[in-house]
């Protein structure tokens, strides 16, 4: 049985504290009748115009070279604007790469629980791990043959990693158990085939056929790495141990 | 830019204003802004939290009138730290923003180092900036390692990420940190960089005791805990330059003037013509605010100004890379090692703080777990692995 489901002396709910969360209950509605002033609708166009008056979070950066500038030159010849394909490419190799760490760190977990029923198959963890890394070498060399910098954070990548950071914590901290992990990670593994599905039909658009056939294989491996996560995941939620 | 200190000018104290909306502004990017920028938004923030902390201690120590006086240009610092520390955009994890800080550390402290004229004073400057500088490399292995980023996307190629003075190392016991004071009579500059160093370091050493905890890796937590210890140091390090003889007032003035020359520093230098606004406008509230502190010195202490600050700002702070410096600090100096207030060859470091880092290194150095093998690549260390063999 996941671990995570044991019964124990959790504070967190009304009913640990049914006198005083009656008492609180009370006060909101006689003492608190009159709740706070302002319109319902204040915090949302509050909102609204901070959005109407902010720009972004920043640009996908000019080539860095001159043979880059002349290739991102030629591709707008064609009249295909080649940023927001570069910035496509700059978030699936930062996914990439911080999905090598993310699958390194559930290792560790698992690591810590060989011989335990809830450890993983380390070697299949590794394959996973490896594949990342093959997959932001990839992308490392899609982006140089367009011109551009594959050391640059892209717009796209910069959010991504806003996103990833609550699978990370997730994955990382010592407490979580394997099931709770793997959630985060299939979390992780589905936003990473929805993101190769896209980042292949934007490298059909711009014509380059090459790409998205690599980007195929790439796309069928993280299919398997979301599937073998789902089906890890249920075997320890559902099964017994 | 040519400021007279002593000419009556700035925002008066009532004119100086805020809103939430004002206050809450679009932060800078951290991909287009230059580097500098946030650097001198941390350094700024940092200004302002020791303006707020020496203010509050100050009140403590005062009559009501003053106490008045220090609350209300207290308020003020505050909502400028707030509007500050508020253009740090939230796309930085708490580690990319802690690069940051490091930057901070070592481009500030090198570019006051080079100015300090008390050689002393400077020398205490380099020691701690090697310290910084070994940081740096340290959650720089962090980032690459944890979250799988480049420290260089934050440092824009300005700062260097190799070891400097083993972290490992820098553990000392209390009076191996404390230093000597600055004579009464040291030439205003020297106060000044004392006080921006001990700010800076003081904002650090509280950034990480604070989202220290927000990390669930064990390593993280460890080095967090690990770094802040060194910053408690680097705080008493700095704090005992000051001459323990100045008055509460005497340094109330001069955190004014502090504040005014750092503000005048980041006009001259910032790039981006809406946070160069900011920095102008925080320059006339300084102005305002040192008039005021200047009123209660000569009121209460009957003391004219003139006898502690220059007439005009000695030259600005240079925010621009200081690597050679720095790699020039790191190659000659990087085997000192403290001895009570003194600097001494490694060898000669006293048995007190050898016993003091072995006992807290006895359970395993965070800072040593987490750059193992660590050598920095343009686009993290994995761009240094071979590729792998692929596998259909």
């Amino acid at each position: 049985m996941d671990e995570s489901s044991k019964l124990g002396m959790n504070r967190t709910g009304a009913q640990m504290a049914p006198i005083n969360t009656r008492s609180m209950r009370e006060a909101a509605d006689r003492i608190g009748a009159e709740p706070a002033r302002g319109e319902t609708m204040g915090a949302a166009a509050v909102r609204g115009a901070y959005v109407a008056e902010s720009g972004t979070v920043g640009s996908v950066p000019v080539p860095g070279t001159v043979t880059g500038m002349v290739k991102t030159g030629m591709q707008k010849l064609m009249g295909r604007a080649p940023e927001a394909f570069v910035d496509k490419l700059g978030e699936r190799l930062a996914y990439e790469r911080t999905g090598v760490r993310l699958y390194e760190a559930l290792m560790a977990k698992c690591q810590a629980l060989q011989g335990t029923d809830n450890a993983l198959p380390l070697d299949e963890l590794r394959v996973h791990r490896d594949d990342e890394a093959r997959h932001f070498k990839l992308l490392e060399r899609c982006i140089e043959q367009l011109g551009a910098d594959p050391t640059a954070q892209t717009p796209c990548a910069d959010v991504i990693a806003t996103s990833s950071l609550g699978v990370l914590q997730v994955v990382s901290d010592p407490r979580t158990t394997i099931p709770q992990a793997l959630n985060a990670m299939l979390t992780a593994e589905l936003t990473d085939t929805a993101g190769w599905e896209l980042l292949i039909k934007l490298a059909r658009e711009h014509g380059q056929d090459d790409m998205a056939q690599e980007f195929e294989r790439a796309l069928q491996q993280e299919r398997h790495h979301a599937s073998e996560v789902q089906r890890w995941l249920e075997v320890q939620v559902l099964e017994p141990a | 830019m040519i400021l007279n200190l002593f000419e009556p000018g700035g925002t008066p104290l009532d004119q100086q204003r805020f809103t939430w909306k004002d206050l809450v502004r679009e932060p800078i990017s951290k991909l287009d802004d230059d580097a500098f920028t946030r650097v001198r938004v941390i350094l700024m923030n940092g200004i302002e939290q020791e303006a707020l902390r020496f203010s509050h201690m100050m009140s403590r120590q005062s009559p009501p009138a003053l106490r008045q006086a220090l609350a209300e240009v207290r308020r003020v610092e505050h909502f400028q730290a707030t509007m500050i520390n508020w253009l740090i955009g939230p796309d930085h994890s708490p580690l990319e923003t802690t690069i940051g800080y490091e930057q901070v550390a070592i481009e500030v402290t090198a570019a006051i180092a080079q100015k300090e004229p008390d050689p002393y004073v400077a020398q205490v400057l380099r020691f701690g900036l090697l310290e910084d500088f070994d940081h740096m490399y340290r959650y720089s292995a962090l980032l690459d390692r944890l979250e799988g980023k480049d420290a260089n996307n934050i440092l824009q190629g300005y700062t260097d990420i190799v070891p400097g003075r083993p972290t490992v190392d820098e553990h000392r016991s209390p009076e191996d940190d404390l230093r000597d004071p600055y004579r009464k009579d040291a030439d205003p500059l020297t106060k000044l960089h004392s006080i921006t160093i001990t700010a800076g370091e003081a904002q650090t050493q509280n950034y990480y005791l604070n989202i220290g905890p927000l990390f669930a890796d064990p390593v993280a937590r460890q080095l967090y805990a690990e770094i802040a210890a060194i910053e408690e140091q680097h705080v008493t390090q700095y704090g005992s330059l000051v001459n323990p003889t100045e008055s509460w007032l005497e340094q109330w003035v001069l955190h004014e003037a502090n504040e005014v020359y750092t503000y005048a520093s980041c006009v001259q230098t910032e790039t981006n013509p809406r946070i160069k606004q900011i920095w102008q406008r925080f320059l006339d509230y300084e102005l305002g605010h040192l008039a005021v502190a200047q009123h209660w010195f000569k009121e209460i202490e009957r003391r004219d100004p003139a006898e502690i600050l220059p007439t005009v700002l000695p030259s600005t702070i240079d925010f621009s890379s200081q690597r050679e410096f720095v790699r020039k600090v790191l190659r000659e100096e990087v085997d000192l090692r403290a001895s009570g207030t003194q600097f001494v060859p490694r060898e000669q470091e006293p048995p007190r703080s050898r016993e003091y880092r072995r006992q807290l290194n006895s359970q395993g150095s965070p800072s040593n777990a987490v750059a193992a093998g660590y050598r920095w690549a343009a686009g993290t260390e994995l761009a240094r692995e071979p590729e792998l063999a692929t596998i259909e």
